[in-house]
């Protein structure tokens, strides 16, 4: 085995023990930033001694054992902190024997444990990127380097914000929240906008040169499935898990061979991940059980469920997706529903129509740097034959775009228009 | 990626010890709050089950139990798990259960990725 072979096998043991080891410990240690530098210990242990000694019969046993000494460690540092004169060791002997073996109860509980993690990671005290790392870290087992690399960012960065998250979490006495109740459902929206957060940085990618990150999806995934085991009555986890589900399974059919994006009209539809389809259908239907219809997840996959129950684009229900739009728009007043209402109204209705809607939101302070408000109007001004017009709005929208390959899509159809528009000068 | 787990014995009339049940148990409710699992079943002994087959250009339906069984599948799960490594991980762990609840018993932990579209 080479050396990248036995660092990924080491890797991949230690993530399928890393639920177990992180809930444990922030059990024990009542402290999920402590548990956290533990578990990185083990970690960092693992892949110094592992490649050497060979991979432990037990993997899941010497990563506790080592994660529980180094928390021992820690423990001691602290106390002789708070006792600065004298070292008392008998105190410490008696420590070690209190700190309870729990490996047997840690399987029955890891639910309430699970939950209790992701509402620390996600404390709303906490900026949305810092959630992001510190969720993805702690509940999917990310390493820094994977979580840096997902986001385009270097891994100081990624570093710098996990330190100062865990450093916020420990000071102000939240390293071990347990929200109940009605406080657990007003918290997880602050949890659901993280991992939403993630699932779209890996959708559409924000910046770089690769237009979608699917395992930066799959991640949002598990955490969305996560999410619907821990809190299933909660309508809003069904709906975020359809959505995200909806949206991915069309991550193959999205690009084509050379990378390049595929506009949902024109995807092989063939290529949409039906058992993906099927599991956010029984996510939708499961939130609208609950009454959550027209939650803003709900509404949303509701949405994209219209397109995945088309078979092909002629089929597509405009109509009812023009109406969740109204209500989502009812729900969250936002420019950008209101740009996508446009769209469907404009297939469903016509571009005029849909024109209307957007000269309305044009000067929108939100919309001045959303290239897709220029990639809209572009759109819908070539429909109408205003090609001049459309050439310009389409250029300036390719300038906004972050996303190279969403460039150069911008000005292929800008092309178009100028194109478009020469003939018609042609024809005079 | 998507991973099925085929499980099969060539001693099919030995059923999984309760010790045993319980450990995949726990491993399921682990896993599906881990959210990697996404579907697993045991099946129903092959003596309960049919054999549809194409034998010379012909079909034929053939009601259990069955002479010839030499490995018979137990039961499947499957998971979404990041890669072919972590597949092996978690094939390597459930597969220990067995040793450690159920030792004499011999068997095989098929893994085996889903074809994507």
């Amino acid at each position: 085995m080479t050396d990248a072979e036995i660092h990924r096998s080491i890797l991949a043991v230690w993530r399928i023990e890393q639920p177990r080891l992180i809930t444990g410990l922030s059990r024990m240690l009542r402290d999920v930033p402590l548990a956290e530098d533990v578990t990185q210990d083990a970690l960092l242990a693992a892949l110094e001694h592992w490649p050497k000694a060979g991979l432990p019969e037990n993997p899941g046993a010497w990563l506790m054992a080592t994660a529980k000494r180094r928390a021992l460690d820690h423990l001691r540092r602290r106390r002789m902190l708070a006792r600065k004169h004298e070292i008392v060791a008998h105190d410490m002997a008696r420590e070690e024997q209190a700190m309870p073996d729990l490996d047997a109860a840690l399987d029955d509980d890891i639910g309430d444990e699970l939950l209790r993690l992701v509402f620390t990671a996600c404390h709303p005290l906490l900026g949305r990127e810092a959630r992001a790392a510190l969720a993805l870290r702690m509940i999917c087992g990310l390493t820094t380097q994977e979580i840096a690399r997902a986001f385009l960012l270097p891994e100081a960065t990624i570093a710098q914000r996990i330190v100062r998250a865990k450093r916020i979490l420990s000071e102000s006495g939240l390293g071990y929240e347990t929200p109940r109740g009605e406080e657990l459902s007003v918290r997880l929206a602050s949890v659901l906008e993280v991992v939403y957060l993630v699932f779209n940085e890996g959708y559409t990618a924000a910046r770089g040169d690769q237009w979608q990150r699917p395992q930066l999806c799959n991640e949002a995934l598990r955490m969305g499935r996560v999410l619907t085991a821990l809190a299933p009555q909660e309508a809003e986890t069904h709906g975020l898990l359809a959505l995200m589900e909806l949206n991915a399974s069309r991550i193959a059919a999205r690009t084509d061979a050379a990378g390049d994006p595929v506009l949902l009209m024109d995807q092989d539809r063939s290529r949409w991940d039906q058992l993906q389809i099927g599991r956010g259908m029984r996510a939708l239907a499961s939130a609208r059980q609950l009454g959550g219809g027209g939650g803003f997840y709900a509404l949303q996959a509701a949405i994209v469920a219209c397109h995945a129950r088309a078979s092909g684009p002629e089929d597509t229900d405009w109509r009812g997706i023009a109406g969740l739009y109204a209500q989502l728009s009812a729900l969250v007043a936002s420019p950008v529903i209101e740009l996508n209402r446009a769209v469907a109204v404009g297939m469903a209705e016509g571009p005029a129509a849909a024109l209307a809607i957007v000269d309305r939101i044009a000067e929108e302070p939100a919309l001045q740097t959303y290239h897709l408000l220029g990639s809209v109007r572009g759109d819908l001004l070539f429909k109408l034959g205003r090609y001049t017009e459309a050439r310009a709005a389409l250029e300036a929208a390719a300038e906004l775009a972050g996303n190279t390959r969403e460039q150069e899509l911008l000005r292929r159809r800008a092309a178009e228009a100028a194109d478009a528009a020469s003939q018609v000068i042609l024809k005079f | 990626m998507r991973f099925m787990y085929i499980v099969t014995s060539p001693q099919p009339h030995v059923g999984p010890t309760p010790e045993l049940l319980q450990a995949m148990h726990k491993l399921a409710d682990r896993e599906i709050k881990a959210g990697r699992m996404l579907d697993n079943g045991g099946l129903m002994p092959l003596a309960t089950g049919a054999r549809v087959r194409i034998a010379d250009n012909k079909l034929s339906v053939i009601d259990g139990p069955f002479v010839e069984a030499k490995e018979v599948i137990g039961g499947y799960a499957i998971f979404e798990l990041r890669d072919k490594e972590e597949a092996l991980a978690m094939g390597r762990e459930f597969m220990q259960l067995h040793l450690d609840h159920m030792p004499g018993w011999e068997g095989t932990c098929e893994v085996r990725a889903f074809a994507t579209p």
